[in-house]
C-alpha cells in the first residue's frame, strides 16, 4: 500500500516537472509572437508585462509594405531555395544510396568510406574553400550559388544507403522477372514504396535549408539574394530596427516550418529512428 | 544474399539484349553492373567531389599562399600563415572558447535531453504532446531564437523578461550580454543553444529506450532491484550505451561548427566583441571581413578540420566505435 503511493506521488511529481518544463519550452515561441503583434512602446517598456497593451494586426501589413526591407523578396529566395535543395537533394541522394546499398560493385565500399569521410569534415569548415570555389566559378549571389553545392549531403546519401540495406529483395526479384531493369526497377518499385523515409529526409532537409545561415551569408552578398535568415540578422545588426517589425518577420518566417513540421512530424522522428545514427 | 545476386545474373542479359546492341549489352550487361552503378552513384559523387573535395584541396594550397582578396595568388609563404595562425593570440582564443562553450553546453544538453527523454517515455497518456512540444525549438532557426533571446528574454537594458524576474526577487538588472566579469553572456549563448536542440537528441533517446527489452527490466524486478535509480543505473544507463556514444559525438562535432548564435547574438552594427569569438567567426572575420585574407582563412579552417578530425577519431577510438563496426 505505502509503495503504491509512492509511485502515484512519484508520478504526480513528474508530471508536474513535465509541464513546467513544456512552459518553459514555449514561452520564446510565446514572447515572438507577443512582440511581433505589440505596438513597439510595449517592447521597449520598462515595465515589462506579460500580455502587450493591445494587439496590432496591422504591424504584419507594415512589414510588407515597407520598401527598405526586402523581406518579401528574401522570402521567395528561401522558399525556392528550400524546396530546390530538398528535391535536389533527395533525387541525388537516394539515388546514390540505393546504387551503394543495392548493386553489387567491387569498389562499392571504398566509394561508400570516401562519402562518409566527408561526414567527418563538417560542413562549416569547408565554407572558406567552398566560398572561394564559388566566387571563381562566378556564382556570388546568385541562386545557382546558394542552391548546387548545398545538393550533395552525405548525410542523405548515408540515410538512404542504411534504409535501402534492409528493403526486401522480394519486391526488386518481382519486378525483374517482369523485365524491369535497375532503373524502372528503382521508380517503379523502390520508391512507390518507400515514401516515409523520402517524408522524414525531405522534411529534415528542407527545415535545414530553410534554417541555414552561414553559407546565405557569405554567398548572398546582394540583397537581392538575401534569404530571410540573412534578411533578419541583418535588421538585428543594424542599429535603426523597429522592433516589432523585426519579430514579426521572425514570426512569419517560422509559420512554413511549424506547418511542414507539424504535418511531417511523425516521420521526421521515424527517419531519425530508423537512420541508424545512433546505432 | 548469393541467392539473389544469382537471379539477377539470369535476368538483366534476357531483359537487356532484347534491346540494346552488342556493346551496350557488355556495359550494360550480366558482368557490368558497374555501368549502373555509376549511373546511380556518379552524379551524387561527382557533386561531392567539385563542391567538397576540390574546395578542400584548393583550401590547402591557398594555406600556402599570402592571398588577400585573391583566389589566384602567386606569393608562395610555405607555413608562413600556419605559423601565423597557431601565434595569432585571437585564433588560439577562440580555440579556448570552443572549448569553454563546449564543456557547458555537450553535458547539459546530453543531461536534459536525456532526462526528457526518460520522462516522456514513461508517460502512458499525451507522450505525442510532450514530444512535440520539446522538439517544437528544432524548427526555429538560429537567427530566430537569437533574436528572441538578445531582444526580449536577455535583454540588456532595463526591460526583458530575464531582468524583470530578477526584479521580483530583488535581484539587479543584468547587461547579459555585454558584462564580461562574470562572463553572464555565456548564460545566454548555452541557454539559446540547448533549447534548440535538446528536443532532437530527446528523440534519439527515445528510439535508444525503446529498443531496451522489456525482459531485462523484468529480469531486474525478480532480482529484487528497485524501480528507479537502481534499475537506471544497472539496466537503462548500459543499454543506453550506442546511442549515449553518438549523441556526444555530434554534440561536439556541432559545438565546433557553432556560428550563426554567436553571431546573432554578440555582433551588432558596431562589430563584433573581442570576447566570445568561437573558431568559425574568428574564421568568418579573417576570409571574408575587411581584407579578404583567404590564405590565412584557409589556413585556420585546416587547422581547424585536423583538430575535430583528430577529436572525432580519438573520440571514436576511446569509446570503440571502430571495434564495432569491424563486426
Amino acid at each position: 500500500m505505502r509503495d503504491d503511493s509512492r509511485v502515484r506521488a512519484g508520478r504526480a511529481l513528474r508530471l508536474a516537472l513535465l509541464i513546467a518544463l513544456a512552459l518553459l519550452f514555449l514561452i520564446p515561441f510565446y514572447l515572438l509572437v507577443r512582440n511581433g503583434l505589440a505596438a513597439e512602446s510595449d517592447i521597449t517598456s520598462p515595465e515589462w508585462t506579460f500580455f502587450p497593451s493591445s494587439l496590432h494586426w496591422g504591424n504584419v501589413r507594415e512589414l510588407f509594405g515597407d520598401t527598405s526591407v526586402p523581406y518579401a523578396r528574401s522570402l521567395l529566395n528561401s522558399a525556392l531555395i528550400a524546396v530546390a535543395t530538398t528535391l535536389g537533394t533527395l533525387l541525388l541522394a537516394s539515388l546514390a544510396g540505393y546504387g551503394l546499398a543495392r548493386i553489387p560493385y567491387r569498389h562499392a565500399n571504398k566509394v561508400f568510406y570516401a562519402i562518409l569521410g566527408t561526414l567527418m569534415v563538417p560542413a562549416a569548415v569547408t565554407f572558406v574553400p567552398s566560398f572561394v570555389l564559388v566566387s571563381s566559378l562566378g556564382w556570388i549571389s546568385t541562386l545557382r550559388g546558394l542552391i548546387v553545392p548545398t545538393l550533395f549531403s552525405a548525410f542523405a546519401c548515408f540515410v538512404f544507403r542504411q534504409y535501402f540495406l534492409g528493403f526486401p529483395g522480394e519486391l526488386e526479384d518481382a519486378a525483374r522477372v517482369d523485365g524491369l531493369g535497375h532503373w524502372r526497377t528503382y521508380w517503379r518499385v523502390v520508391v512507390p514504396n518507400s515514401r516515409p523515409v523520402f517524408a522524414a529526409v525531405g522534411t529534415i532537409v528542407f527545415i535545414g535549408a530553410w534554417n541555414s545561415f552561414l553559407w546565405p551569408l557569405v554567398i548572398g552578398q546582394d540583397r537581392n539574394a538575401w534569404t530571410v535568415q540573412v534578411a533578419l540578422s541583418s535588421f538585428t545588426t543594424s542599429q535603426v530596427v523597429r522592433l516589432h517589425e523585426l519579430f514579426i518577420a521572425a514570426a512569419v518566417s517560422i509559420v512554413p516550418l511549424l506547418v511542414v513540421f507539424l504535418f511531417f512530424q511523425r516521420w521526421i522522428v521515424a527517419g531519425v529512428e530508423r537512420s541508424g545514427i545512433d546505432d | 544474399m548469393s541467392l539473389r545476386q544469382e537471379g539477377r545474373r539470369q535476368a538483366i542479359p534476357r531483359q537487356r539484349g532484347s534491346r540494346q546492341g552488342g556493346t551496350a549489352r557488355k556495359w550494360a550487361g550480366v558482368q557490368n553492373r558497374t555501368l549502373w552503378f555509376w549511373i546511380f552513384v556518379g552524379p551524387f559523387l561527382l557533386g561531392l567531389g567539385v563542391f567538397t573535395y576540390i574546395p578542400l584541396g584548393w583550401s590547402v594550397y591557398l594555406s600556402f599562399f599570402d592571398a588577400h582578396n585573391t583566389v589566384t595568388p602567386s606569393d608562395f609563404v610555405g607555413l608562413g600563415n600556419y605559423t601565423a595562425m597557431l601565434k595569432n593570440e585571437a585564433f588560439t582564443d577562440s580555440l579556448w572558447t570552443f572549448l569553454v562553450f563546449s564543456l557547458f553546453i555537450v553535458p547539459a544538453t546530453y543531461a536534459l535531453s536525456l532526462a526528457l527523454a526518460l520522462m516522456v517515455n514513461r508517460l502512458r497518456h499525451a507522450q505525442a504532446f510532450f514530444r512535440s512540444v520539446f522538439f517544437l525549438p528544432a524548427a526555429c532557426s538560429y537567427v530566430v531564437a537569437a533574436l528572441i533571446w538578445k531582444m526580449s528574454l536577455f535583454n540588456g537594458v532595463r526591460f526583458g523578461l530575464a531582468n524583470t524576474v530578477l526584479g521580483w526577487f530583488g535581484g539587479d538588472q543584468i547587461a547579459w550580454l555585454s558584462t564580461t566579469d562574470p562572463p553572464w553572456y555565456w548564460a545566454v549563448i548555452v541557454t539559446v543553444r540547448l533549447w534548440l536542440q535538446a528536443g532532437f537528441y530527446m528523440v534519439l533517446f527515445l528510439a535508444g529506450l525503446q529498443r531496451i527489452s522489456p525482459t531485462l527490466y523484468e529480469a531486474a524486478a525478480v532480482d529484487g532491484a528497485r524501480p528507479g535509480w537502481q534499475v537506471f543505473r544497472h539496466i537503462t544507463f548500459p543499454q543506453l550505451r550506442a546511442t549515449s556514444v553518438a549523441v556526444v559525438l555530434l554534440l561536439v562535432i556541432n559545438a565546433f561548427q557553432a556560428f550563426d548564435e554567436f553571431y546573432n547574438l554578440l555582433s551588432d552594427a558596431r562589430g563584433y566583441p573581442p570576447y566570445a569569438r568561437p573558431p568559425l567567426v574568428y574564421l568568418y572575420y579573417t576570409a571574408l571581413g575587411q581584407g579578404q585574407n583567404l590564405g590565412l582563412g584557409s589556413a585556420g579552417a585546416v587547422l581547424l578540420a585536423l583538430i575535430i578530425a583528430v577529436v572525432t577519431v580519438g573520440q571514436a577510438k576511446w569509446f570503440g566505435l571502430g571495434r564495432k563496426e569491424a563486426q
